[in-house]
């Protein structure tokens, strides 16, 4: 019983266990082969290596069961949480590509390591549906996430923003243990669905609602919702490049997975429905992060003259799009869900590699220094072009499509279709703000001239071929959304 | 075949980004056989068209969970406005002749702009019209942008801005439509054959036809109209009034209008005289046409008095579009197809002719020039367009606008005489801009540079524009022949059930 119950876990955790074993690798090859060689060839093989480790763990997960279930909920895969799996390991991959020639530290193992377990917290995270699994497989995600924020040691900046990120992040993490003890006292369980049962039953008591919103606190906190928001500015600012990249697409891919689970299958039956006819419940006090959030994301990054700032706050932004999908919670929003964040990390993590190698060429991310990129590099502009666009949501874009896709699920989700058209109108109309901060950044590489003409710019030739690559994907993913749709309605069921 | 028109702008916009920079004759030549080849597609596609009807050109599943699809059909008034769309690009690269700054990102942003606006004529699946709608959102900014002049950045992101929010509006109003009618399909037809509920008509109505609206210039949303026009260079002028301020309008009869047939039917109760969205767009429709009009009267650049003369004749359209007559509908395209050649050639006067060689679009100052003598064939050209403007027989003008009237009158007699004091304005705006430019008495004696001469490609590009003019004008019925039975078809059957007379 036991031996079968060991191998069944091991099979299941095995792309878990096949990363964690790289890292390991990675590691002790860098730290006791490698030591001596310079950093490029340390970078280039560390980077080689886990990129391997990451492929083998894609092809574990696509060929392994397709529906497995371990100890009650603990750790399941079904299509669903095997598409959002590969998708983390193909960020992790892009991610490394990134960090490959980056001079911030001298500590590459260890960097590596880092990113590797930050994505095997985020596979479990999304392959739980145990409060304390999902808690565990979180504060993996997050120490490692904070550490990634403070690597760079040389940088003031770096480090403050480490400090304030994990501030933050601790008390926010206490508030959804605290929460999540709360849901164990109702139910006598930690299991989504058996919380559920005992939820549903009970009317709302107040226990019950301080279990909700210290949840939605938690999780709002990883999202990067407001108002519980203001880590990410400086997180995305001071981080170093390849981490700032990371938490911006990974990380809000498998926080948001989890946190639309988490609240579907934990909360169930205890929804409400947001305004007008609104009853309580978790789905009004949702719609309300979601406004604050599309509101002050985008009306903020309006003043922003750092374009890594600019970002943050249009991250903001688009986290109170996609929690519109959590309030609508019906099957199609949870595809749509999808789709939107996936996505959403393809651009992101393609916007910031070209952040990258601008701040390395100029010495800085403010608005200004990127004047005149057309002309400096037009391969890098044309793809900053397209990542902009895209989250702005012009079509043929994948931005398009997913904000499409999702506004489409939020208003035809039952019992009342249109009922929540105030939030897509609002939606819509945030996004028309939202171009004119991302014009701002276009109208400087297109229409300014180079503030001094320093000539071609050197792009190393990885991550070009990196950012190309995302660029074309998100040209693909918009213009044939069925591609990657398919994949997310196949594995949904749908 | 019609569909290549799209293909071979984008394939000509790729190649030019691709062609090695700093060879501008190349680029431009490679533009203009790219805008040639679309012009001839479009003039086949309309000769070969006889009946009128929605003809389906390409139709292949784009997106099957949502039953979107790639689907392009052509009826006369897409033939039209596709015909007009070749005529305008092509006259549009001859006027950009003497574009030096970054040429090939100029062509490339201009064709990309042309592809996208065929696009949206073309398209009968609503999903693709709003892909192409929202593509034409961002070369219209770089090309004001860059090559722009007076508070070209200011100009252009109010244009982008506008549009977006006016495109934001539409989006609405499709997605909600695509859920309240819950079939699986995004087709024109099958959205407009589908009986939405009275109280979704009423607000999601006027939420697309405001959306697509703005776009079309309709009062009070048409700040973005003058200052975009003035900021841009003369080619981006002439695509901005000449076609795509018409996607506004064509949204709005053929998106608006088809899909929510009952938005115009009475409220029930009246508001300062007004007793449903109808006479609300009418209302603001005349008040564009006369406050257009005014406003342009006492301009005292060039450039501005020609933007606001566009306020004014779109007006025309919306308010040919609210007559919910055949006569003033059809009138209405037809007005689309003038105003999209007059401002283009207006815009080619003032904007290259003009503006390019005296370095000032001040009204008093161009007297001293001595414009008539010195480069007569831009007065020529002015004033024919000028003629065309007003209205005078034998011009595009005239048929479009008396159609438009007299529908009008039919059914708003009082906003008709209203009308009348618009086109007495309209006589005097440009009668004053004509004298004032070309005419005037040179005072004292300025001394100037002399004027470069009226290049070939200005020569060709004027001519192509006054012979389509005035071949509207004398044979309108070249056009009719094929809109009249466009709009009797049954996609318009919900107008028709309404009040059509």
């Amino acid at each position: 019983m036991m031996a079968s119950l060991h191998n069944a876990l091991f099979q299941l955790a095995l792309p878990e266990i096949i990363l964690v074993v790289t890292a390991l690798l990675v590691l002790s090859l860098d730290l006791l082969v490698l030591g001596k060689r310079s950093l490029r060839v340390r970078a280039g093989i560390a980077t080689t290596l886990a990129s391997a480790g990451c492929v083998i763990a894609i092809v574990r997960i696509v060929t392994a069961a397709h529906t497995a279930n371990v100890l009650d909920g603990m750790l399941i895969a079904n299509p669903l949480t095997q598409l959002v799996q590969v998708a983390l390991l193909v960020m992790a991959i892009l991610t490394l590509c990134i960090a490959v020639d980056s001079t911030f530290t001298e500590h590459v193992g260890e960097f590596m390591l880092i990113v590797l377990l930050a994505t095997a917290g985020m596979m479990f995270l999304v392959a739980s549906r145990d409060v304390l699994v999902i808690f565990v497989a979180l504060e993996l995600v997050s120490l490692s996430l904070y550490i990634l924020t403070g690597f760079d040691k040389r940088s003031p900046r770096s480090a403050e923003s480490a400090l304030k990120y994990f501030l933050f992040g601790g008390m926010s993490a206490g508030f959804l243990l605290y929460g999540f003890s709360l849901l164990y006292g109702f139910s006598n369980s930690t299991n989504l669905a058996r919380i559920a049962q005992s939820v549903q039953g009970a009317p709302l008591n107040p226990l019950l609602v301080i279990a909700m919103v210290t949840t939605v606190i938690g999780f709002a906190f990883k999202v990067a919702a407001a108002p519980l928001h203001f880590w990410a500015p400086d997180a995305y600012e001071g981080a170093p490049l390849p981490s700032a990249a990371f938490i911006a697409s990974s990380s809000k891919v498998a926080s948001f997975f989890i946190f639309y689970q988490v609240m579907t299958l934990g909360f169930a039956g205890v929804e409400g429905t947001a305004w007008p006819h609104s009853t309580a419940g978790w789905v009004p006090m949702l719609a309300l992060v979601a406004v604050i959030s599309m509101v002050l994301g985008n009306v903020a990054a309006l003043a922003q003259s750092s374009v890594r700032r600019l970002l943050a706050y249009s991250a903001i932004g688009h986290a109170g799009y996609m929690l519109l999908a959590i309030v609508s919670h019906s099957g199609q929003s949870l595809s749509a869900l999808i789709y939107y964040v996936i996505t959403y990390g393809i651009t992101t993590l393609g916007a910031f590699a070209v952040v990258g190698v601008v701040q390395e060429s100029t010495g800085g991310d403010k608005l200004d220094d990127f004047s005149g990129l057309s002309r400096r590099s037009p391969v890098l502009a044309a793809s900053l072009f397209i990542f902009m666009l895209s989250l702005a949501g012009i079509p043929p874009l994948a931005g398009f499509f997913g904000k499409f896709y999702l506004f489409l699920s939020v208003l035809g989700s039952a019992p009342r279709p249109l009922g929540l058209i105030w939030l897509v109108a609002l939606a819509l109309a945030m996004s028309a703000v939202s171009l004119y901060y991302y014009l701002q950044v276009l109208k400087r590489v297109y229409v300014a001239a180079p503030v001094e003409d320093d000539g071609k710019m050197e792009v190393p030739w990885l991550r070009q071929f990196v950012i190309v690559l995302l660029a074309a994907a998100t040209v693909l993913f918009g213009a044939a959304p069925h591609l990657l749709l398919k994949w997310i309605l196949l594995a949904a069921g749908q | 075949m019609v569909a290549w028109t799209i293909y071979i702008s984008f394939l000509g916009a790729v190649a030019l980004l691709l062609m090695p920079k700093g060879n501008a004759a190349l680029a431009r030549t490679v533009a203009l056989l790219t805008a040639l080849a679309g012009f001839a597609l479009a003039l086949t596609a309309f000769a070969q068209q006889r009946t009128g009807e929605m003809l389906t050109v390409t139709r292949v599943p784009w997106i099957p969970s949502l039953g979107i699809q790639y689907h392009l059909a052509a009826d006369g008034i897409s033939l039209s406005l596709v015909l007009l769309t070749g005529v305008i690009a092509v006259a549009g690269i001859l006027f950009s002749w003497n574009i030096a700054l970054r040429t090939n990102e100029f062509f490339a942003f201009y064709l990309l702009l042309i592809g996208a606006v065929y696009g949206v004529f073309l398209s009968y699946d609503l999903f693709l019209l709003f892909v192409f709608y929202e593509i034409v959102i961002i070369p219209k900014y770089f090309l004001i942008a860059i090559w722009g002049s007076t508070r070209r950045e200011y100009g252009a992101m109010k244009l982008a801005l506008y549009s977006f929010v006016g495109s934001a509006m539409v989006l609405v109003g499709l997605i909600a439509a695509f859920v309240v009618a819950g079939a699986k399909s995004m087709a024109l037809g099958d959205l407009a054959g589908y009986a939405f509920p009275l109280h979704f008509q009423m607000w999601a109505f006027p939420l697309v036809f405001v959306g697509f609206a703005i776009l079309a210039g309709l009062w009070p949303f048409h700040t973005w109209a003058p200052t975009g026009h003035v900021a841009a260079p003369t080619a981006a002028s002439m695509l901005l009034a000449g076609v795509v301020m018409k996607l506004g309008a064509y949204g709005c009869l053929r998106v608006a209008m088809t899909l929510f047939p009952l938005g115009l039917m009475p409220w029930g109760f009246h508001v300062l005289g007004m007793g449903s969205w109808r006479d609300v767009f009418a209302v603001l429709a005349v008040i564009g046409i006369v406050y257009g009009a005014m406003v342009a009267l006492v301009q005292r650049d060039f450039k501005f008095v020609i933007g606001y003369s566009s306020v004014s004749h779109m007006g025309f359209i919306l308010l040919g579009l609210m007559t919910l007559n055949q006569i003033g509908l059809s009138g209405a395209v037809l007005q689309m197809v003038s105003h999209g050649i007059l401002a283009g050639l207006m815009f080619a006067v003032v904007g290259r002719m003009v503006y390019d060689r005296t370095h000032t679009r001040d009204l008093n100052a161009l007297g001293g020039f001595n414009l008539s003598r010195t480069i007569p064939f831009a007065a020529f050209a002015f004033v024919v367009a000028g003629m065309g403007s007003m209205g005078l027989p034998g011009f595009s003008g005239f048929v479009a606008e008396l159609m438009i009237v007299i529908g009008a009158w039919r059914a708003f007699p009082l906003l008709a005489i209203v009308v009348g004091v618009g086109i007495v304005v309209g006589v005097a705006y440009i009668w004053r801009a004509m004298q004032k430019a070309f005419f005037a008495e040179p005072g004292s004696a300025v001394a100037h540079e002399p004027l470069a001469p009226i290049s070939i490609p200005e020569k060709l590009g004027a001519g192509i524009l006054i012979v389509a003019s005035v071949a509207v004008g004398l044979y309108p019925q070249m056009l009719l022949k094929i809109v009249v039975p466009a709009l009797n078809s049954p996609l318009f059957d919900g107008l028709r059930k309404g009040n059509w007379q």
